[in-house]
């Protein structure tokens, strides 16, 4: 993509001394962090380092105790979730989040919804519309769940869940996907299958992305950043950060190990 | 990933209305159209007007539970308050002979409905769950009070009366007559079960749904889940309504006992028998309660713990409702194993059904035993006469109980088999 001219821009997502308390535990404390527009950005860190806490943050699910987000330079303060969603930045959970009682293809075309417009119209009937429902079935061949369309969500396999779970999350068609974990829990081609899609479908968009398997964060990012105890130690490319004798000491060293 | 026992369904666009979608509603225009004409008496007449007046408010209210996922027990109010309220008009136009026919009636009604709706739901939606709950409670209460406190717009005790017939004739009709009411209804019912159908297929229709099934999520689809709640709960309210200028047209007075908490428990009763999860669950649902209260309370006094024990046994062993009993089926008939199954249903439904009929009669034995005059000891029950203070009488009706019982347990284990067999394909996997 055109890396020189988006490094001038403004970066998709910025955070500004972001903190976060619960109670008199401080679980973010203080994180300064730019993602360009493009960027496939990974945060990873060990267990209990607020990585979740910080999507949470960013995506309005909790408010910061203080310090600042900007998703395209806009102030995201005092924004509930639609609000942000519908400024174009989208996530996936941790632990899977889909409508379980409607089916496969309801649950895609539910997350088309807003972004054709169609808002809280109790004048159109969904099954009208050529545009929504051709969009659905197009994220449902893209995510490889075409087989699986009149099914409830529910009954699906785990790892279709989690492919699910993705394409609810990009259907909307928003510029800013962050990902919570997409691989937690999957087995070896599990985890092919969903890189592969992950790949596929943040194509010309920002991605931030929360990631246990170094295989997958190596393989995948632009840039890394490593969180640990609510401080992010280092930022940079994959090379950098592995390089990074602070990451390798904290946390790194013996994951490495183990990968290799 | 490579599973494929699923057939690949095929994406059939449908942007054109087929056979299949329009059936069922015109079966139902022919069936309520064709129904008086069978059951002829005005007795009947008033059992069906008031099963298509619990439809409508049924299906109205299954846009908050089955829905939209918001369980309330105050929802009489709406229904309450759009009859008053048609009452009035229809008192105004006596009075002042103003040229609004009776037919249309139900539309103030809905408005009426719509615009309490409106109020109270702009901070009842906020949350779903108990505190939606809890409001509902609390504002059905509030309002069912009201009634006796505010006499000049719900007539205190004796409710609000009117005369239907003193509008406008349409076409010549004066509505005089039970059967002209039942074809208002009836234009009624269809239209409203109609529109709330669509209401389920429109965005915000669909999205009640996501919202019940996961309100954060749909959060993060760009949709505020208090304010779809709030559309769904304002649809209802207007459909509420709809069933309360109804109840104005066909009772020509409203009481208090209409909005009342009673009401309002009844209409989750009858929504939850007929089965929430599905569209025409509540319609089963009120046939099948209006039936009861109407046909069962002319042969016993007790007709209601009958039906609370229905009630408890579908809560308890088909939380999916008759309807879901009825949806279980689908696959099998898809399968073509129907037949597999008649002979395990009759061998266990049968006896279930004389133990059913062994514990009315101990009940029915009991009831008679405490509550007759004295002296009065002798009682019939299916057809035969007997002396209820006797000992025999009941030892009878708990062996016939008993051995019903014994039999449709032994029998059930077959029953089990015989459906594990009839949904497994052919072939398949076991």
């Amino acid at each position: 993509m055109n890396a020189p001219m988006s490094k001038t821009a403004v970066p998709a997502l910025q955070l500004e001394g972001l903190r976060k308390s619960f109670g008199r535990t401080e679980i973010i404390r203080g994180v300064d962090l730019s993602i360009q527009r493009g960027e496939l950005h990974a945060v990873i860190g060990p267990n209990g380092a607020g990585k979740s806490t910080l999507f949470n943050l960013i995506t309005g699910r909790f408010a910061p105790t203080s310090g600042t987000v900007r998703l395209h330079g806009t102030d995201l303060a005092g924004m509930a979730p639609f609000q942000i969603n519908r400024m174009g930045l989208s996530r996936s959970f941790q632990i899977t989040n889909i409508f379980p009682k409607m089916t496969v293809f309801e649950n895609v075309r539910c997350s088309l919804l807003w972004s054709q417009g169609y808002r809280y119209s109790f004048w159109n009937l969904v099954s009208r519309s050529r545009e929504l429902n051709e969009g659905a079935d197009e994220i449902l061949e893209q995510i490889n769940l075409t087989a699986r369309r009149d099914l409830p969500a529910g009954v699906l396999s785990y790892a279709e869940q989690r492919a699910l779970e993705i394409g609810i999350t990009i259907a909307g068609g928003a510029d800013v996907i962050m990902l919570d974990e997409p691989t937690a829990g999957m087995s070896h081609s599990e985890t092919d299958y969903i890189v592969e899609l992950i790949r596929k479908v943040t194509e010309n968009k920002t991605l931030v992305m929360v990631e246990h398997d170094m295989g997958v964060v190596f393989g995948l990012a632009d840039r890394i950043s490593v969180l640990v105890y609510g401080e992010i130690i280092a930022t940079g490319r994959p090379e950098d950060v592995r390089a990074n004798p602070k990451v390798q000491e904290a946390y790194l060293g013996a994951a490495l190990e183990a990968e290799h | 990933m490579t599973d494929t026992t699923h057939k690949s369904a095929v994406s059939t666009p449908a942007s054109r209305l087929t056979l299949g979608q329009v059936a069922p509603w015109l079966f139902a225009i022919a069936f309520l159209v064709l129904l008086p004409f069978v059951f002829k008496s005005n007795a009947a007449l008033t059992i069906m007007n008031q099963m298509m007046i619990t439809i409508v408010f049924a299906l109205a209210y299954n846009m908050l539970l089955g829905q939209g996922g918001m369980l309330s027990f105050g929802h009489a109010v709406y229904l309450g308050f759009g009859g008053f309220m048609c009452m009035h008009i229809m008192n105004a136009v006596e009075d002042n002979g103003l040229p609004l026919p009776l037919p249309l009636l139900p539309i103030f009604g809905g408005l009426f409905g719509l615009g309490l709706a409106t109020i109270i739901g702009s901070f009842s939606t906020r949350r779903a769950g108990t505190v939606f709950a809890m409001i509902s409670l609390g504002i059905g209460e509030l309002i069912a009070a009201c009634t006796v406190i505010i006499v000049v717009l719900f007539g205190g005790e004796e409710g609000i009366s009117g005369d239907r017939t003193y509008g406008l004739p349409v076409f010549g009709y004066e509505f005089l007559q039970q059967i002209e009411v039942y074809y208002v209804l009836g234009f009624w019912t269809v239209l409203s079960a109609l529109l709330m159908y669509l209401f389920s297929r429109t965005p915000v229709g669909r999205m009640a749904n996501a919202v019940r099934d996961n309100p954060e999520r749909a959060e993060f689809l760009g949709y505020s889940a208090r304010w779809v709640r709030f559309y769904s709960f304002c649809a209802s309210g207007f459909f509420a309504g709809v069933a309360g200028a109804m109840v104005a047209i066909n009772y020509e007075i409203l009481t208090e006992q209409s909005m009342s908490a009673t009401q309002s428990g009844v209409i989750l009763l009858v929504a939850f028998l007929g089965g929430v999860g599905f569209f025409f669950g509540p319609i089963i649902g009120a046939i099948v309660f209006t039936l009861l209260q109407s046909v069962l309370s002319l042969y016993t006094e007790i007709w209601q713990l009958y039906l609370g024990a229905l009630f408890l046994a579908t809560v308890m062993f088909f939380p999916g409702g008759l309807a879901g009993v009825l949806m279980m089926h689908v696959p099998v008939a898809r399968l073509g194993k129907f037949g597999l199954l008649v002979m395990p249903y009759i061998k266990t439904l049968l006896p279930a059904l004389v133990s059913v009929i062994g514990v009315s009669a101990l009940m029915e034995i009991i009831f008679h035993y405490r509550h007759a005059p004295p002296g009065d000891e002798e009682m019939t029950l299916f057809w035969v006469t007997f002396d209820s203070h006797n000992l025999l009488a009941m030892l009878i009706a708990f062996v016939v109980a008993a051995a019903g019982f014994w039999v449709a347990k032994r029998n059930s284990g077959e029953l089990r088999n015989a459906w594990h067999a009839a949904n497994t394909p052919d072939g398949g996997r076991a």
